[in-house]
């Protein structure tokens, strides 16, 4: 593998809540390589997009960080100023909701052009040419009379195009999509999707691709990293996750998903509730909830190890490795009650 | 926004009308009598009250009265005076330079001094703004008649640096005699402006779209103006208009109070001697103002917020 584009390294962060501070990531490590796509999967609250958040000084304001974060080996938290907005054009983002993230009294070729023009010093023409050729590569006709429209008269799917067009003029090397699609209707989530997918590549792009979906991460991800409780509990090649994960917080997070190929009465749900940083036990986080935990898993907190070419954060993930799944393939969820 | 701009029109013609027939009828429904203010208070021959009947139109019906008024009125005829026996209009247009001056001067210090310290406040979060919240809260509380009594007492008699009463010949003995009438006027419009200038900033801060700017790299004054403030202008420019709006009427108490010789201070004499035809002139060119500057604020936030004309497109 080619040297890293971004490195996290024990990446901690801790926000006041009411007086006190509280943890919302936990030791998170996550390196991407140049052109790369990593998923990173998670439920709510798990700190997906406080990762995304913390990689371009995003988080809100009272926030405190641990460890290391390196954009092309600089480290992100001494930059200032200048060099701080450098790295803020070089790394774009994606955000979920479009309508919310688009100044909403300002026309969508304002948006697009603000960037060329405060960064490029472009001319509102020349910015305005290369926005309707971006504009065309999204899949949006007539951008020339688009760029004199409202935010309010675009679709969301239009809206998420504009902005993934604003994304990609700024030319970066590495794009943060905070579940780009998550607010979309479900075709024009898949358009969008793909759109994301091929200019990705077109582009030889790095991509952190946060999302709820582990099937949607693995579709688009070369790896995904699944996060639970504000850790970093599986990262692997994105093929494998699905049929052979190696900590049992995975295997229950693909069991719960509905398939097409398999009838389910009933999903397998995970008992209790996912937990937030803060909550989390001084052991393994998902411990309380998890079927195969042993005393040892309530007493230590395990570390993210190398296995089978991926890593994991489970004490026993070498012994369960296959276990997790049963032999038609299905995940094994509570069957462990030794 | 042409459909927008053209329903806007018709509503204002409406309002004018009505707001003058408000006016007119309101004269009318007064107590006294201009033939008593026409004689002075002696007793005329009669035939000297059937010609000044017939010259005031006093005993035709109601509605002619105000059709022939308001005919008048759109040709720029409002009367005469009874008093100074002087062409309403002429008067009008002599005074209407002082008030003009004042309130445009006030409307500069609100915007100015208001915009200026709310966004003082909401960037400096901690002594800055506690300091600008606490002092905007006494003087938003000022009526501009104290605010004019306080700063006559300050600058004028204890500091002597401007003058306390008249209007000053020239421009910029204009400006000197405007200045305090100017800030009285101001004060507490300029410090409710500064209060929502500071909320919105803030809010519009902390939205995602502000958010976007930031994470695109935008230098922090760039996404301060062209985002949180460009899009705070509209709840700004909205107070901003109607107390300006308000000061149109407020404006009578401040140049009764600096000796202005304005169209208020004008008003409030021709109401105490009954000049009829002086307040039915004075008090429909205000309300014309007044109705004048609202129109504007709506067709100026519609400007700063596309959204606003939704109503009006298909």
């Amino acid at each position: 593998m080619n040297a890293s584009l971004l490195d996290v390294e024990g990446l901690t962060v801790f926000l006041p809540v009411e007086g006190e501070e509280r943890p919302v990531l936990r030791d998170v490590s996550l390196s991407i390589a140049a052109g790369e796509a990593v998923g990173l999967v998670g439920e709510s609250g798990s700190g997906k997009s406080m990762t995304a958040r913390a990689i371009v000084r995003l988080l809100p304001p009272g926030a405190r960080t641990e460890g290391v974060i390196r954009y092309r080996g600089e480290d992100v938290g001494s930059l200032r100023g200048a060099a701080l907005r450098a790295l803020r054009t070089d790394v774009a983002m994606v955000f979920q909701d479009p309508r919310a993230h688009v100044n909403p009294v300002r026309t969508v070729g304002d948006f697009l052009t603000e960037g060329l023009r405060t960064h490029r010093r472009l001319s509102r023409r020349a910015a305005e040419e290369r926005a309707v050729r971006v504009l065309d590569e999204v899949g949006i006709a007539a951008g020339a009379r688009r760029l004199r429209q409202y935010p309010h008269e675009l679709s969301g799917g239009l809206l998420q195009r504009v902005m993934i067009a604003a994304a990609l003029l700024a030319e970066p090397r590495l794009l943060l999509a905070d579940e780009p699609t998550t607010a979309l209707d479900v075709t024009t989530q898949a358009e969008v999707m793909a759109l994301l997918d091929e200019l990705r590549r077109e582009r030889e792009l790095a991509l952190l691709f946060i999302t709820h979906d582990l099937e949607l991460a693995a579709a688009v991800c070369d790896r995904t990293a699944v996060m639970y409780a504000g850790r970093v509990m599986e990262v692997r090649a994105s093929a494998l996750l699905h049929d052979d994960p190696l900590h049992p917080y995975t295997a229950a997070l693909a069991a719960a998903r509905p398939s097409l190929a398999r009838r389910a009465d009933r999903l397998p749900a995970t008992p209790g509730r996912p937990l937030s940083a803060f909550e989390a036990p001084p052991g393994c986080a998902f411990g309380p909830r998890c079927a195969h935990a042993r005393d040892a898993c309530h007493e230590r907190r395990p570390e993210l190890l190398p296995l089978a070419g991926g890593q994991a954060a489970c004490a026993r993930a070498e012994e369960l490795r296959g276990l997790l799944r049963d032999r038609n393939g299905k995940p094994v969820v509570s069957h462990d009650h030794a | 926004m042409a459909s927008y701009l053209v329903r806007r029109l018709v509503m204002l013609a409406a309002t004018l009308l009505v707001s003058s027939l408000v006016v007119f009828a309101g004269l009318s429904a007064a107590p006294g009598d201009p033939l008593t203010t026409l004689s002075g208070g002696r007793s005329l021959p009669p035939q000297t009250v059937a010609l000044l009947v017939e010259r005031y139109h006093l005993n035709e019906p109601f509605l002619v009265r105000y059709a022939s008024w308001l005919g008048g009125a759109a040709r720029g005829d409002l009367g005469v005076s009874i008093q100074l026996r002087q062409d309403v209009s002429a008067l009008i247009a002599a005074r209407a330079g002082t008030t003009l001056g004042l309130i445009g001067y006030a409307a500069l210090i609100v915007v100015v001094a208001g915009v200026a310290a709310g966004l003082l406040a909401a960037l400096r979060p901690g002594t800055v703004d506690t300091v600008v919240v606490a002092a905007t809260a006494v003087v938003v509380a000022v009526p501009p008649f104290v605010a004019a009594m306080a700063l006559i007492g300050v600058f004028a008699v204890g500091l002597r640096w401007l003058p306390a009463l008249g209007d000053g010949a020239g421009l910029w003995d204009g400006v000197r005699h405007l200045t305090l009438p100017a800030l009285a006027l101001a004060a507490a419009a300029a410090a409710a402006v500064a209060r929502i200038t500071r909320t919105s900033v803030r809010e519009e801060l902390g939205r995602e779209h502000v958010q976007t700017a930031v994470a695109r790299g935008i230098p922090y004054a760039a996404v301060v103006r062209r985002h949180a403030l460009r899009n705070a202008a509209v709840p700004i420019g909205t107070l901003t208009g109607m107390t300006v709006a308000s000061m149109i009427a407020l404006a009578a108490v401040v140049e009764r109070a600096f000796g202005l010789s304005g169209l208020g201070a004008t008003l409030v004499n021709a109401a105490l001697s009954k000049d009829f035809a002086v307040v039915q002139g004075v008090s429909l060119v205000l309300v014309t103002a007044f109705v004048l500057v609202n129109t504007l604020v709506d067709v100026g936030a519609a400007l700063l917020d596309p959204r606003i004309t939704l109503g009006g497109r298909s």
